[in-house]
């Protein structure tokens, strides 16, 4: 009686799946410039050609040539190499808030929609208020209220990702609930605990990965947006929304200043909603290919 | 009709009050002592205690609570700890330009994405489609600053079509139109990029129902087809779409304000912002508030227009 | 009150004895990239104030041609490739689309089987009524008022002009139907298709909608072919019964004839699958399925659950009239000699 399995039909691994979502190749274009992309930021101590810091007088406001491909700001400064630390910052804010948000909003969604009754209606009223406000309004009100630091900005991005992975986790927890399986795992005696993170959370995860990339995406965003208004990780540490606002405020005086952090951020945006786009059509066969 | 509206906006009185619990929980987790935030370390004890006193911070939290309401309930949205003005008098200045932005985005989202959409789905995999896809997709990647800042450098900077400068301002109507053209289209192409996707696949699901057929063995042509039965049942998910996304569009109205230097909400944020008026910062959170019910509720009731279902049920 | 739509052929010309006639039809559907033949070789002819009645399985080919002959097949999936398809005196497989965007909905006439979906959820029934008559008559908003009130007070939609505006969901299923065959006789066509018109209604409706149908059809002298799997329908309501198994006609004949002397022996199974309270015998379900189109043999389609099966069925038998009944058509080697 106690060897017998409890039956868990896992969704993400079928094959059909794997190969509608390569069909397009979306998907395949937009992991190899993220795991590009995370490489340069990762090794950037030996790919940018100078330190991002560095000044030289000499060199203000130079434009893109091949001393400094992106150019130089108005400190004398290499921009490409600033793009590249920048990115550290980006995408780790990113990664960390995201995961974060996934996590939390997660493991609260599938306990909500696996108890039910009062608890689940509480948290299902908080979720609703904090999503109907303006997710990027919200972010900086949290920034601008804890101070801007790299903790802090995690912290209010993660905050703000949250109520969308508990809905997320919720509804498809509670379409898990109705499966026989979890009917077979309460009759094998399972204790809750067993039953929601080992059988009902490997179900959902296909729903909550496609969430995640897009999260991912709109995290970078926030971060950036943030960097721009003023309220990023405090300078001179180089991050991509930053540097923009730099070239900005001489706007007159070099294009190549925000042209091209801009660039890399955009770049980042298209493969990450590439990304999300293949694993949604990869998961969801009625999705219009 | 009527008792519909009436309804939904018995509905919003509940979103209302906890949005405005929301911002004030918000306003009250600063770390640390806020009037050393707002003061600086190097401010009197007396000044602190002045300014605790005017904030209202020496009061019991539940105290400040009832008062926070009720100043709001009465249209009182505080004065900005800087300037002293009363913070409605501001955020009523600076209103109109905002509004006037996100409604030209949402024209230009709904009269670009729908037409878009539309071609998008009647030939699959043709020109119109991968168009829509592809602008599609730069409209959902493209950051609101990013893509401003491309806007303003090659059409105000290298072209000159446009001013720099905001003159949103002007008095001349020509004028203050040709400021808000740049703005609008740069907000717009979010909502171009959310429309266009759901009217695509809204249209290739529409075209396939049963009802269509029924259309065309009347022996409608294919555009009064199309247009007419297809499009209006497309029309629901379109407003659901819009309605998801107004909060969207709100945030970035803030941040292409700030870039195109235009007046509005976002200007007033970043004042508030540098100049850490925090009771600014709150009145523009519970304006934020308002404007997403309202947007709610507007979205509602157009519901009611597009879905004879709802109006009748 | 009393009406009548006007019966009056709207071309000029002496009107042709037969509404509708299809000769030699084949169409073809595409699977998987290929293409097949899912009506082959169809011939038939339905006249004024006639019903005939097209039977068979589902995916058997009966709703194909009824798409076929209303130009209404997807294009993407489905074409007429062989054959001529006369509406009116209009041949419809000759002319453009424009063309028969003119025909359809004016002198041809479809109703669905499923009255739930077929009626467009956000348009008020009144308005959907009228749009024919605005697209084919040139009626005024106005006018085309007027005369749908008339159309939905003929087909015994009570209440009918205060429930102009209602939307389908305000309706069941029945009254739907009644809106459905509203909408196609707006025009007063000469030839009704009725796909299934009863299948998805609860069986009082389908005996009122059946009554409401032969009534119409006698006063406007519409020539009507019903689709249906249904032999209890086809019994109370056809003049002939055409049964099609897996693209091809496979028997023809008038209705008592056929109910009396069911010849092929997929019309005869058919039969003996059907209740019957007059009969105590077991009801005789088929054996096996309806091969795929791919998978169809090559002569003789229902070759592979004929119990009468003989080598010469590898060979596509012809339809042929019998010798005891000229009327009464057969494809089938083993039954047309007898």
């Amino acid at each position: 009686m106690s060897d017998v399995a409890a039956p868990a039909p896992v969704s993400l691994a079928a094959p059909s799946a794997w190969r509608r979502a390569t069909r397009s190749g979306g998907l395949a274009l937009g992991l190899v410039l993220v795991v590009v992309l995370i490489l340069v930021a990762a090794l950037a101590k030996w790919v940018a050609p100078y330190d991002p810091d560095a000044q030289d007088v000499m060199m203000v406001l130079e434009g893109p040539a091949s001393a400094h491909w992106f150019g130089t700001d108005a400190f004398g400064r290499d921009v490409l190499s600033r793009v590249i630390w920048g990115a550290r910052i980006s995408l780790f804010v990113g990664f960390v808030a995201t995961l974060a948000g996934v996590v939390f909003g997660t493991v609260v969604g599938v306990i909500s929609g696996y108890y039910g009754g009062k608890i689940d209606k509480a948290i299902t009223a908080a979720t609703d208020v904090l999503l109907s406000f303006p997710q990027l309004i919200m972010g900086l009100m949290l920034v601008a209220v804890l101070g801007p630091s790299l903790r802090n900005l995690i912290l209010a991005i993660a905050i703000t990702a949250i109520p969308a992975f508990i809905r997320v986790a919720r509804g498809s927890t509670l379409a898990m609930k109705e499966r026989d399986f979890v009917d077979a795992c309460r009759a094998l005696g399972y204790g809750d605990l067993r039953i929601m993170f080992l059988h009902i959370l490997p179900n959902i995860m296909d729903e909550v990965v496609v969430m995640a990339s897009l999260w991912l995406a709109t995290a970078i965003r926030t971060e950036s947006t943030l960097a721009f208004i003023g309220l990023g990780v405090p300078p001179p540490t180089a991050t991509w929304g930053g540097i923009v606002r730099e070239g900005f405020d001489n706007l007159l005086d070099g294009w190549w200043l925000s042209v091209f952090p801009s660039l890399a951020i955009l770049l980042v945006m298209i493969a990450l909603n590439l990304i999300g786009d293949g694993l949604r059509d990869a998961t969801d066969p009625r999705a219009p290919q | 009709m009527l008792r519909f509206v009436a309804k939904r906006l018995a509905l919003a009185v509940p979103t209302l009050w906890a949005v405005l619990t929301l911002v004030f929980v918000l306003v009250r987790i600063v770390p640390g002592d806020p009037t050393i935030v707002i003061l600086g370390d190097q401010a009197s004890p007396a000044a602190r205690a002045a300014l605790r006193e005017r904030l209202g911070l020496d009061q019991p939290l539940w105290s400040q609570y009832w008062d926070f309401m009720v100043q709001i309930l009465h249209g009182d949205l505080g004065r900005s700890l800087v300037t002293n003005r009363p913070i409605i008098t501001d955020v009523g200045a600076v209103l109109p330009f905002t509004i006037e932005l996100t409604v030209a985005a949402l024209v230009i989202g709904v009269v670009i994405g729908v037409p878009l959409g539309v071609m998008a789905a009647r030939r699959r995999d043709g020109f119109a489609d991968w168009f829509a896809r592809i602008f599609s997709l730069a409209g959902l990647s493209f950051p609101a600053f990013v893509s401003g800042i491309l806007l303003l450098i090659c059409f105000a900077v290298q072209l000159r079509w446009f001013p720099v400068i905001s003159t949103a301002n002007a008095s001349d109507p020509m004028e203050r139109l040709r400021a808000l053209v740049l703005p609008a289209f740069n907000l717009g192409l979010i909502m171009v990029a959310y429309v266009t996707r759901v009217t695509r696949s809204g249209m290739l699901k529409a075209l396939g129902e049963d009802y269509i057929r029924t259309a065309r063995a009347k022996g409608l042509p294919q555009r009064i087809v199309v247009w007419r039965h297809a499009l209006r049942n497309v029309l629901i998910p379109i407003v659901t779409v819009i309605g998801l996304y107004l909060g969207v569009l709100i945030g970035n109205a803030v941040v292409t304000e700030i870039v195109f230097n235009r007046p509005g909400l976002g200007k007033l944020i970043v004042t508030a912002l540098n100049q850490r008026d925090y009771a600014l910062l709150q009145g523009l959170m519970v304006v934020s508030a308002f404007a997403i019910v309202v947007a709610n509720i507007l979205t509602d009731l157009t519901y009611g227009l597009v879905d004879p279902r709802v109006k009748t049920a | 009150m009393t009406f009548a739509l006007d019966t009056a052929a709207p071309n000029a010309e002496a009107p042709p004895a037969n509404a509708l006639t299809v000769e030699g039809l084949t169409t073809s559907i595409r699977i998987a990239g290929r293409w097949f033949d899912a009506v082959r070789d169809v011939s038939f002819t339905v006249g004024p104030r006639e019903t005939l009645a097209l039977v068979g399985e589902s995916g058997c080919g009966k709703s194909l041609t009824a798409l076929s002959i209303m130009g209404l097949l997807p294009a993407a999936v489905g074409r007429v490739s062989a054959g001529r398809i006369v509406v009116d005196g209009v041949d419809m497989t000759a002319a453009d689309e424009p063309a028969r965007e003119a025909m359809r909905g004016d002198r041809i006439g479809m109703i669905f089987q499923e009255p739930m979906t077929s009626l467009n959820p956000v348009l008020p029934i009144g308005f959907q009524i009228a749009e024919s008559l605005i697209q084919h008559r040139g009626l005024s908003k106005r006018d085309a008022r007027k005369r749908v009130v008339e159309l939905m007070e003929l087909v015994r939609i009570p209440a009918a002009e205060e429930r102009l505006d209602a939307y389908p969901h305000q309706f069941s299923g029945g009254m739907r139907q009644r809106v459905m065959i509203a909408m196609a006789l707006a025009c007063s066509p000469r030839v009704l298709i009725a796909d299934e018109p009863t299948t998805a209604l609860d069986v009082t409706i389908q005996a009122q909608v059946l009554a409401l149908l032969a009534d119409l059809q006698k006063q406007v002298g519409l020539a009507v072919l019903l689709i249906t799997h249904n032999l209890g329908v086809v019994a109370s309501v056809a003049d002939r019964v055409m049964v099609m198994y897996g693209g091809d006609v496979v028997e023809s004949a008038p209705m008592r004839s056929f109910f009396k002397a069911p010849t092929h022996p997929y019309s005869e199974a058919l039969l003996n699958a059907m209740p019957r309270v007059d009969r105590a015998t077991a009801l005789a379900p088929i054996p096996g399925q309806v091969p795929t189109l791919p998978d169809m043999p090559a002569g003789c389609r229902f070759q592979s659950r004929c119990p009468l099966r003989v080598d010469k069925c590898a060979e596509r038998p012809p339809l042929v009239p019998m010798a005891s009944d000229p009327a009464h058509a057969v494809r089938c080697w083993v039954r047309a000699g007898a």
